[in-house]
């Protein structure tokens, strides 16, 4: 043995670079008194005005968003590609939409207690499962504890069976599925498929005002840049580089003496409730919800926005989120017919060429980096992705 | 009664009933057998065996891959294991590791734990690290992450997620690391070494999780001259504080290291003994230039 080297180990990597926390602390500003200046206080017809149509679209993107990150964790991180994230998202929106629906009080078609469709399938009373709907605290307990619920059942059993790869991916675009049938039936007690709708109130205060719909989107602001903070800290600890070992090779990671039964679970029912919140704070931004939440596609365009932005990036799938949607608002209305054309056209593209997604594109060539650096990496990424809208551009920043 | 008064009691019996002074006991030295307690999770060597396979068992669909296999290896030995293709060898370390259930047999590790009741994280706990044939490492992580995740440590979900190195574990990380050729680049990526590099990174990987028994798959596979040299030297010094076992097909490599030798062949010991003992025994001439 020659003489021994003085050895330099890496330090173990910050919760956000200098860059990293610059960013995030732009995004509050942007989110939390920017938008709302530019909505609310800037007058119409002003070129720096921010429509409320933009601040609805917003707040409904960044709930996405929250979902492609949930994505992240669990795909792009772990390597477990699951097709039923949207169901996770449903039932924290019906969670919510439950709350809605009794905030309506009498002021529904019928003058009762009951919600309207209650009254026309000739109910008496609430069923069981809405015992705790009228409770505002119970109601965002439920939110995450629902969908956790779902997925942990769901995870124990099919990760203790070892169940990976594509047939994990089938058994939860199944379950997803499943679901949607069972909250089609009118007899299930959630609206069958009209869903919920027509909402009056949230916590006794109107919620179609202008205010209402601001503070929500701060808060879908805020949620979204908590859970980026959550998963960063979360990938960042040694907890997140044994997932990326699973990822990578779940066998060794078995012969090391972890058992990846619980991370995998663990992650995976984190990644469901941050599902939840989100499909709760989209449900009173957007009025309505229905089973329609669970198809098969809506899960499969939560994978595309991940996949796009960039896996195992945590800003990437935000990206991700933001351009897939701006395109589809876009594509919409100019060309309604292509949408899923593109959708499709899109995937493959980014399959093909860029597997590390647009966030890889953007990174410089040939220089491995270090994960602490990823999140600096993104942020010339997103602002030179994105000039769709001057409040978005800045808060993809910030994220980073 | 707790185990730690139950261990105690037992201790002063011991003591009580025992002359004093080492090595005056009929054991030779060794902790005395009577009342001595079973302890969960330690490996109790006092019988000088760390590891029993007898009479193993096991087909696939028909096929007897291992057929009636006994093996023991004594506590610090190095023990290399050769055979012909098919002879059951990775299938042995596939059983000792819980990957594989054999259909009918023993493994004991110690003379007390029973290997069959344990999955593979909990063999991997107890002591037993293994390297694959194929290099297996984290690709995507770096060399220091690699070394790191496999640390003797408590594993589970909330510790990993407050998980922060102690100096200690930093020191045996550093020793590890240039143990290993690779002190100059911990934080590369594994995926950018070279195979022989990876094969390292592996045998660290074992280290960090400081096992009582090594069961390495073929390590020098795919080294160069140089790196087989210093894999053997690394073995040698690892002999006696280790129980190795090596399956290689690499004569000159095991001639450098060896003292005994197991031959395999379809599923069971064909012949034991120094590398030159074997390689002049009939039958196995027979099986390696074919009947």
């Amino acid at each position: 043995m020659t003489t021994p080297i003085s050895i330099q180990l890496p330090a173990p990597a910050p919760l956000l670079t200098r860059t990293g926390w610059t960013g995030f602390i732009v995004a509050l500003i942007v989110v939390c008194a920017v938008a709302p200046a530019l909505n609310l206080w800037v007058p119409e017809g002003s070129p720096l005005h921010l429509s409320d149509y933009a601040v609805a679209l917003l707040g409904k993107i960044m709930c996405y968003a929250i979902c492609a990150l949930a994505m992240d964790l669990i795909w792009g991180y772990t390597g477990i590609l699951s097709l039923g994230h949207g169901l996770f998202f449903a039932l924290g929106g019906y969670v919510m939409g439950m709350y809605l629906m009794r905030q309506i009080g009498r002021d529904g078609n019928y003058k009762s207690d009951l919600p309207d469709f209650m009254v026309f399938l000739d109910w008496k009373e609430l069923p069981w499962h809405w015992a705790l709907s009228d409770s505002f605290v119970a109601t965002l307990v439920l939110v995450v504890a629902v969908p956790g619920l779902v997925a942990f059942v769901f995870g124990y059993f099919a990760f203790r069976s070892r169940i990976k790869g594509v047939y994990f991916s089938i058994i939860t675009q199944a379950m997803t599925y499943a679901a949607m049938l069972l909250f089609f039936r009118n007899e299930t007690g959630f609206g069958g498929n009209n869903g919920f709708t027509d909402f009056k109130r949230i916590l006794g205060q109107p919620i179609a005002t202008q205010n209402m719909r601001m503070l929500l989107f701060v808060l879908t602001g805020l949620a979204l840049l908590g859970c980026f903070l959550l998963g960063r800290w979360l990938v960042r600890s040694k907890f997140g580089r044994v997932l990326q070992a699973v990822r990578d090779a779940e066998t060794r990671v078995m012969f090391s003496g972890y058992s990846p039964l619980p991370y995998k679970l663990t992650i995976w029912t984190i990644s469901a409730m941050m599902c939840g919140v989100a499909g709760a704070l989209y449900v009173p931004q957007v009025g309505i919800i229905n089973p329609g939440e669970m198809s098969a596609a809506n899960s499969i365009e939560i994978a595309v926005w991940a996949a796009v932005g960039g896996r195992a990036t945590l800003v990437g799938p935000i990206v991700g989120a933001f351009l897939v949607n701006g395109a589809k608002s876009w594509l919409t209305v100019t060309a309604p017919e292509f949408w899923l054309y593109f959708l499709g056209a899109l995937f493959i593209a980014v399959t093909l060429f860029l597997p590390q997604g647009v966030v890889g594109l953007l990174r410089r060539p040939g220089k491995a980096r270090a994960p602490a650096q990823e999140a600096a990496a993104s942020a010339p990424a997103t602002a030179s992705a994105i000039d769709a809208n001057a409040a978005s551009l800045r808060k993809e920043e910030g994220v980073a | 009664m707790t185990p730690e008064l139950m261990e105690a009691g037992a201790r002063r019996v011991g003591a009580a009933q025992t002359p004093a002074g080492p090595g005056q006991t009929e054991s030779g030295g060794r902790a005395a057998g009577f009342s001595r307690l079973a302890v969960p999770g330690e490996v109790d060597v006092t019988h000088g065996r760390i590891l029993y396979l007898e009479d193993v068992h096991v087909a696939f669909d028909g096929f007897k891959a291992i057929n009636g296999l006994n093996l023991d290896i004594a506590p610090g030995e190095l023990r290399c294991i050769i055979g012909p293709n098919g002879a059951g060898k990775t299938t042995m370390m596939d059983i000792i590791t819980g990957k594989t259930r054999p259909d009918r047999g023993t493994v004991y590790f110690g003379s007390t734990i029973d290997l069959l009741r344990h999955n593979e994280p909990g063999i991997a706990q107890l002591g037993i690290g293994r390297k694959f044939q194929k290099p297996t490492v984290f690709e995507q992580l770096t060399v220091f992450e690699n070394l790191e995740l496999a640390l003797k440590t408590h594993k589970g979900v909330a510790s990993s997620m407050f998980f922060r190195l102690d100096s200690a574990q930093q020191d045996r990380l550093a020793e590890v690391l240039r143990t290993i050729h690779l002190a100059h680049q911990p934080a590369r990526r594994a995926g950018e070494l070279s195979h022989g590099q990876k094969q390292w990174l592996e045998i660290g990987m074992l280290l960090m999780q400081d096992p009582k028994l090594l069961l390495l798959d073929e390590p020098v596979a795919g080294m160069t001259d140089e790196e087989t040299a210093r894999t053997a030297e690394l073995f040698l010094s690892l002999k006696g504080r280790h129980s190795l076992m090596v399956v290689e097909h690499d004569m000159s490599f095991i001639r450098t290291i060896s003292e005994k030798v197991t031959v395999l062949c379809d599923g069971a010991v064909l012949a034991e003994g120094t590398l030159d003992e074997v390689q002049g025994d009939e039958r196995v001439i027979e099986v390696y230039l074919g009947r």
